[in-house]
């Protein structure tokens, strides 16, 4: 009998463990990877000429950055690893893939999809300037690339990753103006109880801001964005100031060269999707997510999720869940398994998910600031539509839910496919009709995941 | 279903199905005068009319289908003054290119052959093409151009047409599913999942790939099949293509077609057709039909390699065994009349049917011939 094949998607914290742990016991996994190097986002490595230390790249978190890359490297001859490679539709039992224009399809017995995940965003007036980059932008221009966003950063959203990335701006050298949270102190009170279950992470976080604070970085909370200003540079505008309303109310306006923008992070689900795994609707986030056990099994026989793909856990949780989703998958397929392993991974995973709870309650994403977008805010930036033609397809052209507020005014209908307008288009949709962000649904995937290049051949050609 | 539900509501015709082809048959007839009811499954034309590939596209259709084509081609350049909204149509012509003489051949003689018809098509050999239409393939054999066809947004037609049949006093209901029709002495009396009973002496069937089970339950049972057309849509690039092109080819996966619309990106289909699953509701889109796609494509359009694709998608059509619809009044049934079955080539014909079906069903009469799509046609046949 063939070996199974088992088929792993993503390299970063979750889909190296995965493949570990495959290759432990016995497979060969197939990593699909579609990143030049492996360590996915959080552990994102520099290009091979860089040679700066990883304590500067990954902060408190080098030692787990610095395993993660060595224990893959130890695997490599172990495990079909392909780089710059795209799962961007199912075929039937069938994932298809692209690499640099070479279409390939892959059989699988089991998949264990860590596709992890991308910011969320909340539109503003102004967050399409030249100038305004997602969080997760940030830090990947200043650790992959060695760049900042601007010399004189505003850091706009909430969330924990909001004052990670000032913190790492400031220890490469670049002050923050700002570091503007939406959300208050009571919500954070709220949150304390899941936070509190990792009282290491929480005192890094505490770290982080009082380093911030410490350097006279100013940081509110409990504010609201108005809109990013304009500034003429050269010929062309881009970002040159925040304007904001702090907790009573007051405006203030801060100067800045650049800003970073995110609102904690959405899974990447399509392929889940895809697959027609089953979907449910969690109320914390208020996002649709691919429905999982405890072990990360799917509704689809021999489809896993391990990972910030499967909701926002974090790096660490990622690490357990990657190898957790590897056994049950093994489990599944009839091999033994150390029951103990599994035992320990979802013991690990516990308080990950009461901090997971936490965080979100903590730094809610700020659903209310939606309903009072002005109608001119663009929402869908690759096809340019605004809150008020959103607004147009929920009113007179009477759309109950995101995919008809799609098929009438085109939004998520661009390049990113709603990936990064999808959430608060579905909000403004549901603001404007009156109903719930669980009725107004969630803009349906379709092939390709990502960009396909039209070069592409192979399979069937 | 008691003899004492109240009856929600009674007009002189029930139109079962929001597609193009009921919501224009909605709006018609209202401007006849009659009183209509349409009741939609979903959401009106969200199935086939809502994903196809927008082709408002008279030349190659089959002769005897040009005066319906015509007429309907003269409805979508009114579209404005009729329901208040042009649907995104570009009158920019059609273009359909060879590659082989034997192809070119079939063109040079539908062009003579549907003059009588008053489509009057212009033929580029070689490099007139080319020069006509420097986007295309230099190995372009023949262009056969259609001026005064064109396209238009599929999203936007039926439910521009059912709004229009409402503001001019149609009931529209949508998400309201037919589950039985019978039929007494003078009336159809058609009940739906909300549990309301709808009466009507005059019922027009318009459900597309759903039509089969219907028209069976009438004794009027045909062979239908369900296909799904497959398209993409490219990353938007400047616009330059104002035509739709397309490859008249006899092999089904060399026959691709494209349009740019004026937001630049580049809509395409064809090739090879995916499965259907009815019940779900779903075609089956299959990813490898992109793939078997994109040579034929670049054939066609040598730029188009350079290109990213952004989205797939297909939609559920339906198909006769001999290509042509199911258009016009039941063959058994008095008062029960037919619009389906158009073969993945419905929608340019959308408001001209919608006209037609509402001359039908005012007058019992119309001038566009609809001989050729009666369902009698299916009677003789055994049907498997």
């Amino acid at each position: 009998m063939d070996a199974p094949v088992i088929v792993v998607i993503g390299a970063g914290p979750a889909g190296t463990r995965a493949a570990q742990t495959l290759a432990c016991a016995g497979l060969r996994p197939v990593i699909l990877d579609e990143n030049q190097r492996q360590g996915g986002q959080i552990y994102r490595r520099q290009p091979k000429n860089f040679t700066r230390p990883a304590t500067k790249l990954y902060g408190a978190s080098a030692a787990s950055a610095t395993a993660l890359h060595t224990d893959f490297e130890a695997l490599r001859s172990s495990v079909d690893y392909r780089p710059e490679t795209m799962a961007w539709g199912v075929s039937g039992d069938m994932l298809l893939t692209e690499c640099r224009g070479q279409a390939d399809a892959l059989r699988f017995d089991g998949l264990i999809i860590a596709s992890g995940a991308t910011d969320r965003i909340m539109p503003c007036p102004g967050w399409t300037l030249p100038g305004v980059f997602s969080l997760g932008g940030s830090q990947i221009a200043l650790k992959a690339q060695a760049c900042a966003i601007g010399q004189a950063p505003v850091f706009m959203g909430t969330g924990p990753l909001l004052y990670l990335v000032a913190w790492q701006y400031l220890q490469a050298g670049v002050k923050p103006r700002a570091v503007l949270d939406t959300s208050s102190l009571t919500t954070r009170l709220r949150g304390l109880g899941g936070l509190r279950r990792r009282p290491a992470v929480l005192a890094q976080g505490l770290r982080y801001m009082a380093d911030l604070a410490r350097s006279g970085v100013t940081l509110r909370s409990g504010i609201r964005p108005v809109r990013v200003e304009a500034r003429q540079d050269g010929e062309t505008l881009c970002a040159g100031a925040v304007v904001w309303k702090d907790g009573r109310g007051r405006t203030h306006r801060t100067e800045c060269d650049a800003v970073g923008m995110g609102y904690g992070l959405r899974s990447e689900t399509q392929l889940a999707d895809l697959l027609k795994c089953d979907f449910a609707f969690d109320a914390t986030s208020r996002q649709w997510l691919p429905v999982t056990d405890r072990d990360g099994a799917t509704s689809r026989a021999g489809v896993y999720l391990a990972g910030d793909g499967a909701g926002i856990r974090g790096a660490d949780a990622a690490e357990s869940a990657g190898a957790l989703a590897a056994l049950r998958c093994l489990q599944d397929m009839g091999r033994p398994v150390m029951e103990g392993e599994m035992a320990r991974l979802r013991a690990a995973l516990k308080p990950m998910n009461a901090f997971r709870h936490g965080l979100e309650t903590g730094f809610p994403w700020p659903w209310r600031h939606a309903a009072d977008l002005p109608d001119d805010t663009v929402v869908c930036r690759c096809e340019n539509v605004t809150a008020g033609d959103i607004r147009r397809a929920a009113g007179p052209l009477d759309s109950p839910e995101i995919n008809r507020a799609k098929a009438f005014v085109r939004v998520g209908m661009g390049r990113c496919q709603g990936r990064m307008c999808g959430l608060a288009g579905a909000e403004i949709l549901a603001a404007a009709r009156g109903i719930t962000i669980e009725e107004a649904g969630r803009i349906r995937s379709a092939a390709p995941v990502k960009p396909l290049p039209a070069k592409i051949r192979g399979v069937v050609t | 279903m008691s003899l004492s539900t109240q009856i929600a509501g009674r007009a002189d015709v029930i139109i079962a199905g929001g597609g193009v082809m009921g919501a224009a048959t909605a709006f018609f007839a209202r401007q006849l005068g009659l009183s209509v009811i349409l009741l939609e499954r979903d959401l009106v034309g969200q199935y086939a009319s809502g994903t196809n590939f927008g082709n408002v596209r008279r030349q190659g259709r089959f002769l005897q289908q040009l005066p319906l084509s015509n007429r309907s081609r003269e409805l979508w350049g009114r579209l404005p003054e009729l329901i208040g909204e042009d649907v995104e149509f570009v009158a920019a012509g059609h273009v359909r290119v060879s590659f082989k003489e034997e192809d070119s051949q079939r063109l040079e003689k539908y062009a003579e052959d549907c003059k009588p018809y008053g489509l009057d098509l212009e033929i580029y050999s070689g490099r007139q093409a080319v020069d006509r239409f420097p986007m295309l393939s230099p190995d372009v054999h023949l262009a056969s151009f259609s001026p005064l066809d064109g396209h238009a947004n599929p999203r936007l037609a039926a439910p521009a047409f059912a709004r229009a049949a409402r503001r001019a006093g149609a009931t529209v209901l949508e998400r309201t599913e037919v589950l039985n029709i019978s039929k007494n002495s003078e009336d159809f009396v058609v009940e739906t999942s909300g549990g309301q009973r709808f009466v009507a002496p005059q019922l027009q069937i318009s459900v597309g790939a759903w039509a089969r089970k219907v028209a069976a339950a009438f004794g009027e049972d045909l062979p239908l099949v369900p296909k799904a057309p497959q398209m993409a849509v490219t990353e938007p690039v400047p616009y330059r293509i104002h035509p739709v092109i397309g490859y008249a080819s006899w092999v089904e996966e060399e026959g691709v077609y494209l349009r740019q619309v004026e937001r630049g990106n580049i809509v395409f289909g064809g090739g090879r057709r995916s499965t259907v699953d009815l019940e779900a509701k779903r075609a089956r889109l299959d990813p490898l039909n992109t793939l078997r796609q994109m040579p034929h494509m670049e054939r066609l359009l040598p730029d188009f390699a350079r290109l990213r694709i952004i989205r797939t998608w297909a939609g559920i059509e339906s198909y006769t065994d001999d290509d042509l619809p199911v258009m016009g009044a039941s063959s058994l049934v008095p008062g029960l009349f037919y619009a389906f079955g158009f073969c993945g080539a419905g929608f340019q014909l959308g408001p001209g049917v919608g006209a037609t079906m509402a001359d039908l069903l005012a007058t019992g009469q119309t001038e566009i011939p609809l001989a050729p799509f009666s369902i009698a046609r299916f009677a003789s046949a055994a049907v498997a």
